[in-house]
């Protein structure tokens, strides 16, 4: 115990005296959090739209305004040529070409139907797929009043319609940020304790320290608490740090009960933790430790659900999230923020975590050896 | 008694096993000896002490320390040893004061206790108790290095080149802390590439390329040389040498400070003077006694 009391004043010593962890403990997640959520935005916005108006009529005129008062395009370019338009995709000017014909409103008001002409930039898929769906949509509104406008309905509409109204249900505003920022959190925490973990380590064995206490009668079991306490404290404190600015800063308050939240995150750290610790057993120097982590983080990020949906992969990928601690922790903290779930919610998550800690530090002190 | 006992100690690196680091080691220390492990640098001195200090599993042979096997009781080695590696391997960003304190801890014993063990090392440094590890100075460092080995006071103490950069006056007070430590009944092995430092031990090891050429006492290893050895000294140096390699009564012929060094095949100091006279070139030309290092150069030659 004494020992152990020892290792752990000395560790803390250590990291408080380095200003450099200090700085990637607690700035880091700070600025992560406060800038990238406001970055990180579904919603496209911006959609820079060049028109063709052959037409030069009032429908047309209208058709525009309507279009440009909706708030999601910028008008570009107008009463150019096709070509002309087309330049602007080429240099990045446009993303949406909308080119309305010569006899459009002749026909509109002749033929009872007119026909439009789209062309989307589709280099960024997200970005064309919702612009062209929110211009569509647009048009088939002006379609309606059009249609309104002309024709006087009858008392009972002839054709039947489905009228759809919908409530969005635990985010009913459909703020994406109550959804981003738990998740974002989520990443900082994993990567400050992989790395930090694994890092630190690895330091000991670059300096040549570990080969000195390897020679003392300090237990493997002592070392690796010793260097798991403190890491495992120091990321509750960072997620309290991120819990705060996410209250702070977007209001954000869990529906659901913070110790839930809290146990999670503990058993998580623990979890994370265990990682990095393999990871330093494996890696001889902090660049490999670095390299290792990253590409595991990589994975980590992009299969963990924080930015796309779990359920929309193919089922190989599915398969490959049920091995990523990170995708677990998202879907609990959103859970709980979001809905409210308790810990009975959450049970097989937390008993599947708990799983990740046992086998990741199980498979770390079995490969941490003394001597080699 | 034995304090180190080492028999057959094979030791490969790579894959295929194709790097011989130490091959058919046996020597054994006795208790409260200083002895010295002598070689050039990649002889295997540090994998040899690695294995004595349980950081590294020989491959073939076995090893004891101080009665206990390093294989299956390392535990209790690593109660009773003192290991000082070649590179500074304290924690930098504690202080002086902190280091200790923590190896004395993980130790399970205390500064106090031990503190007139290391009181004549550690008074020096004691001034800059409260400075960071790594802002000491070459010889500080050592100093704390070895009072952080001694905290425990251990039986055997493994020196891996301590003296290794840290310049002359230094090394010579670092031998007298040394000598005072084994009065003290510590077993000490001390490893050098410094020929020089050999006179200092009890006994020495001389090794090179994982094979032990001779154990004997620095005087005993000197008598054994046998040889007749000149010393000569010309303003052509290079021409010199060239022209020694030449004489059928010298044997070997190397560089030695000022001087070269002459090994004759015979008692026949005015040979080699009339050759030189006939070459034509004035020199200088004086008997000299053998030290370890013209013991260390015939030996790697012959073997």
């Amino acid at each position: 115990m004494r020992t152990l009391r020892y290792l752990l004043q000395k560790e803390f010593r250590q990291i408080f005296r380095d200003p450099s962890i200090l700085r990637l403990i607690f700035i880091m997640p700070v600025i992560q959090l406060i800038i990238l959520p406001f970055a990180a935005d579904y919603e496209i916005k911006n959609i820079k739209l060049a028109v063709i108006d052959h037409d030069h009529s009032s429908y047309s005129r209208n058709l525009i305004a309507k279009i440009a008062s909706s708030g999601y395009f910028i008008l570009t370019n107008y009463n150019g040529s096709y070509s002309e338009a087309m330049n602007k995709i080429e240099h990045d000017k446009a993303d949406l070409i909308l080119e309305i014909p010569a006899s459009f409103e002749k026909e509109l008001v002749k033929e009872n139907e007119s026909k439009l002409f789209m062309a989307v930039n589709a280099i960024n898929g997200v970005k064309a797929g919702l612009g062209s769906a929110y211009l569509r949509s647009i048009i088939q509104d002006y379609n309606k009043e059009v249609r309104t406008e002309w024709i006087q309905f009858p008392r009972f509409d002839p054709e039947t319609n489905i009228a759809v109204t919908y409530s969005n249900w635990f985010n009913s505003s459909m703020n994406y940020k109550i959804f981003m920022v738990p998740g974002i959190l989520v990443l900082l925490l994993t990567m400050v304790g992989a790395n930090l973990t694994a890092i630190n380590i690895v330091r000991e064995k670059e300096i040549g320290t570990i080969e000195q206490i390897n020679v003392t009668p300090v237990s493997k079991v002592h070392f690796i608490l010793g260097k798991l306490i403190p890491f495992w404290i120091l990321g509750l404190v960072v997620f309290t740090l991120g819990l705060g600015i996410a209250r702070l800063f977007y209001g954000i308050t869990p529906a659901g009960n913070i110790f839930t939240i809290y146990v999670f995150a503990a058993i998580y750290l623990l979890a994370v933790l265990g990682l990095g610790l393999l990871i330093s057993t494996y890696a001889d120097n902090q660049q490999q430790a670095m390299l290792i982590s990253f590409f595991l983080m990589m994975i980590f990020i992009l299969l963990g659900g924080l930015y796309t949906s779990i359920d929309s992969m193919p089922s190989w990928a599915k398969a490959i999230t049920k091995a990523n601690p990170v995708s677990y922790f998202i879907e609990v903290i959103r859970m709980v923020v979001l809905k409210g779930s308790g810990l009975a919610d959450i049970k097989s998550q937390l008993l599947t975590i708990s799983g990740f800690a046992i086998v990741l530090n199980g498979w770390a002190v079995l490969n941490y050896h003394k001597r080699s | 008694m034995t304090a180190v006992k080492i028999n057959n100690v094979v030791k490969t690196y790579g894959k295929k096993k194709e790097i011989t680091a130490l091959s058919d080691i046996s020597f054994s220390v006795s208790k409260g000896e200083l002895f010295g492990i002598i070689g050039p640098d990649g002889a295997g001195k540090t994998s040899l002490f690695r294995i004595l200090t349980t950081l590294l599993l020989a491959d073939n042979g076995n090893v004891t320390v101080d009665g206990f096997d390093v294989v299956k009781d390392y535990k209790a080695i690593r109660q009773r040893v003192g290991y000082m590696p070649g590179r500074f391997s304290l924690y930098q960003d504690l202080s002086v004061k902190e280091n200790l304190n923590f190896f004395a801890t993980i130790f399970n014993t205390s500064v106090e206790e031990n503190y007139e063990l290391i009181k004549d090392i550690y008074s020096q440094i004691e001034p800059f108790k409260d400075r960071k590890a790594g802002k000491l100075s070459g010889g500080m460092k050592q100093k704390l290095a070895l009072s952080c080995a001694l905290i425990h006071r251990p039986s055997v103490l493994f020196l891996d080149e301590p003296t290794t950069g840290v310049d002359a006056v230094s090394r010579k007070e670092f031998w007298e802390m040394l000598k005072r430590l084994k009065e003290q009944g510590i077993t000490i092995l001390v490893s050098t590439p410094y020929m020089d430092e050999a006179s200092m031990c009890d006994r020495v090891a001389l090794i090179q390329a994982g094979k032990i050429l001779s154990i004997n006492t620095p005087q005993g290893i000197v008598e054994t040389f046998g040889k007749k050895l000149l010393a000569v000294k010309s303003t052509d140096m290079l021409r010199l040498l060239h022209d020694l390699k030449q004489c059928e009564e010298v044997q070997d012929a190397y560089p030695f400070g000022e001087y070269h060094h002459a090994v004759m095949r015979n008692d026949s100091k005015e040979l080699l003077r009339s050759y030189l006279e006939q070459r034509g070139q004035s020199f200088e030309l004086k008997e000299a006694e053998p030290n370890i290092e013209d013991c260390f150069m015939a030996l790697m030659k012959t073997s």
